[in-house]
């Protein structure tokens, strides 16, 4: 390595480090990004002068760089604001491939017998990479709804999932110690796969934005384990900065939830099957619902309206039709503030970030500890697409999945509305007891087109 | 174990205490942005992808560079672009602009 180039990657390794300082608070969050992409551009640049082309060597990399930032800036780009969560779990899911497909070009370049100590990193980075690839595709797909949302379980799959991870392990010590079997490998990146798959079928919709953490966590040391079997001290470094944050991002998120790791990671096992047998015995009961112009008159002569946003308005788009309910009721004096629980949409920040796009003023938005002691002096706790984020479920039910997760206390407002497309269990797949309470009325339909109904019936009141 | 591993080594443990360091304290609404961030920056495995693809002879090492290299850009570009997509949502907050936006509408 040239002393360019070694000075250029520390470079690059403190614009990361100050790139992630930034986005940690909302001020520098913006300029954070384009630090770390200039650190990454530095990077990038410096190995230009380490590498010994060779012509295919040239083309494949164009080709490869090309077909990337199409797919990187047509994906980023393009998607519905909705969609970015499973944008980031995708992107996540490339990163992880790519480190597991490095070590194993590396693999196959040391020949019979490698040093253990490029043998070990090799196999950790083919591991976890392929974990990380795996799992992040489902979770894409469960994002993205290609599969159910709720958790999948069947009999034995702790069992299951622990003899997969037997088995990886098993392979692991083959490959090392007789790695002179040619492409011995494959099998442990089949089984990595598997798992990556197996590990995340189980963990319930809601509960993807911690997985997505925790797999960007495993990307960031698979990258780092390919920096020790390249060699690289650029990919050391920015590769451990990103497992040691990602690691404690992954904390925090499940602390924002009210939830150990632990409890998110494998609660599903066992507690499905009992949340579903208790939901089972609600079908029969009657919900109320109520016309637009009803719920317009009671909106109208309130004095206060609490928004409740959750995924439902994301997926309508409603956040313009949401701005407009608050304006119309504004101008006839009534004080209108929106509660965002830490988690309501698919990730922390969904929200803000909506709300913010149809210009809602920033006072507005109120977080869940500035909010849930307004609830018992509002008039109308209006509950737009969110679910299990007001379920009370949380603070009464020790068996449910969300239990003991903090929720906004929507249910102690004096009247409820609840926006929602149909009965159908939120995200969660767990039942709201809140449809069914004495003081709550139901509103079906699409978020955005029951919104534009309310303004008018409103004005009309 | 040979000095440069050694180095490695150091440069591993002490960019873990950084990376724990560096985001100890951030608010809820940024938990997703910085998701978002810190997946970009493992796209630093582009480096390591380039580095396997200049130098591939035969077809498995072509083939496995051109995968590598097309993941490894795709996670760098989308990473970045998406995070700043979602970071751009929050600059619409300063209250004054958006009061007179209000104004210009009422009247």
């Amino acid at each position: 390595m040239t002393i360019v180039t070694a000075l250029a990657y520390l470079v690059a390794a403190v614009l990361f480090i100050l790139g992630l300082k930034q986005l940690s608070s909302p001020k520098g969050a913006r300029n954070g990004n384009f630090t770390a992409a200039v650190g990454m551009v530095i990077a990038l640049a410096a190995t230009i002068p380490l590498l010994h082309f060779t012509r295919t060597g040239v083309t494949i990399i164009a080709i490869g760089v090309v077909i990337g930032t199409v797919v990187g800036v047509f994906g980023a780009r393009m998607v519905r604001m909705t969609a970015i969560p499973q944008m980031v779990a995708l992107f996540n899911g490339v990163g992880g491939g790519a480190a597991a497909l490095v070590a194993v070009a590396e693999l196959l370049r040391f020949g019979n017998h490698p040093a253990f100590s490029e043998a070990f990193p090799s196999v950790f980075s083919i591991v976890i990479g392929s974990v990380s690839f795996a799992g992040s595709m489902v979770a894409f797909a469960k994002l993205q709804e290609l599969v159910t949302g709720t958790p999948i379980t069947y009999p034995g799959q702790q069992v299951v999932n622990g003899l997969l991870a037997a088995a990886i392990i098993g392979f692991a010590i083959a490959v090392l110690a007789v790695a002179s079997i040619p492409f011995s490998f494959i099998a442990l990146m089949v089984l990595a796969l598997i798992l990556g798959v197996a590990f995340v079928l189980p963990i319930g919709g809601a509960d993807m934005p911690v997985v997505i953490s925790l797999l960007n966590a495993c990307t960031g040391l698979a990258v780092a384990a390919s920096g020790f079997t390249l060699n690289n001290f650029a990919l050391i470094v920015a590769g451990t900065l990103v497992g040691a944050s990602g690691s404690l991002l992954t904390k925090l998120m499940s602390d924002a939830m009210g939830r150990s790791l632990a409890n998110v990671l494998f609660g599903a096992f066992g507690q499905v099957q009992r949340a579903a047998t208790a939901a089972g015995g609600g079908q029969a009961r009657s919900v109320r619902s109520a016309s637009a112009e009803d719920l317009g008159t009671l909106l109208a002569y309130s004095q206060r309206v609490i928004i409740v946003p959750g995924y439902g308005l994301a997926v309508a788009q409603a956040q313009h039709a949401a701005r407009e309910l608050a304006d119309v009721l504004e101008k006839r004096g009534v004080d209108v503030e929106y509660a965002i629980h830490p988690v309501a949409g698919r990730m922390p920040g969904h929200m803000n970030v909506l709300l913010a796009e149809a210009n809602v003023p920033y006072e507005q938005l109120k977080e869940m500890d500035q909010v849930n002691d307004d609830f018992k002096n509002a008039d109308v706790a209006l509950i737009v697409g969110a679910n299990d984020v007001v379920n009370p479920a949380a603070r009464s039910t020790p068996g449910s999945p969300i239990y003991g997760m903090p929720i906004l206390n929507a249910d102690q407002a004096k009247n409820i509305i609840f926006m929602k497309r149909s009965m159908r269990p939120g995200f969660a797949g767990i039942e709201n007891e809140l449809m069914y309470g004495p003081n709550t009325v139901m509103f079906f339909g699409d978020a955005k087109d029951s919104l534009t109904r309310l303004v008018a019936a409103v004005k009309a009141a | 174990m040979n000095n440069e591993l050694l180095n490695e080594l150091t440069f591993f443990v002490l960019a873990l205490f950084v990376g724990f360091e560096v985001i100890s304290k951030v608010p809820t609404i940024l938990h997703t942005p910085l998701m978002s961030g810190t997946n970009a920056i493992h796209g630093i495995i582009l480096v390591g992808a380039i580095l396997i693809a200049a130098g591939a002879h035969t077809p498995v090492e072509i083939a496995l560079g051109v995968v590598a290299v097309t993941l490894a850009t795709t996670n760098v570009v989308g990473g970045f672009v998406v995070t700043d997509r979602m970071l751009e949502m929050f600059k619409g907050r300063q209250p004054a602009k958006a009061a007179a936006k209000q104004e210009a509408k009422n009247k």
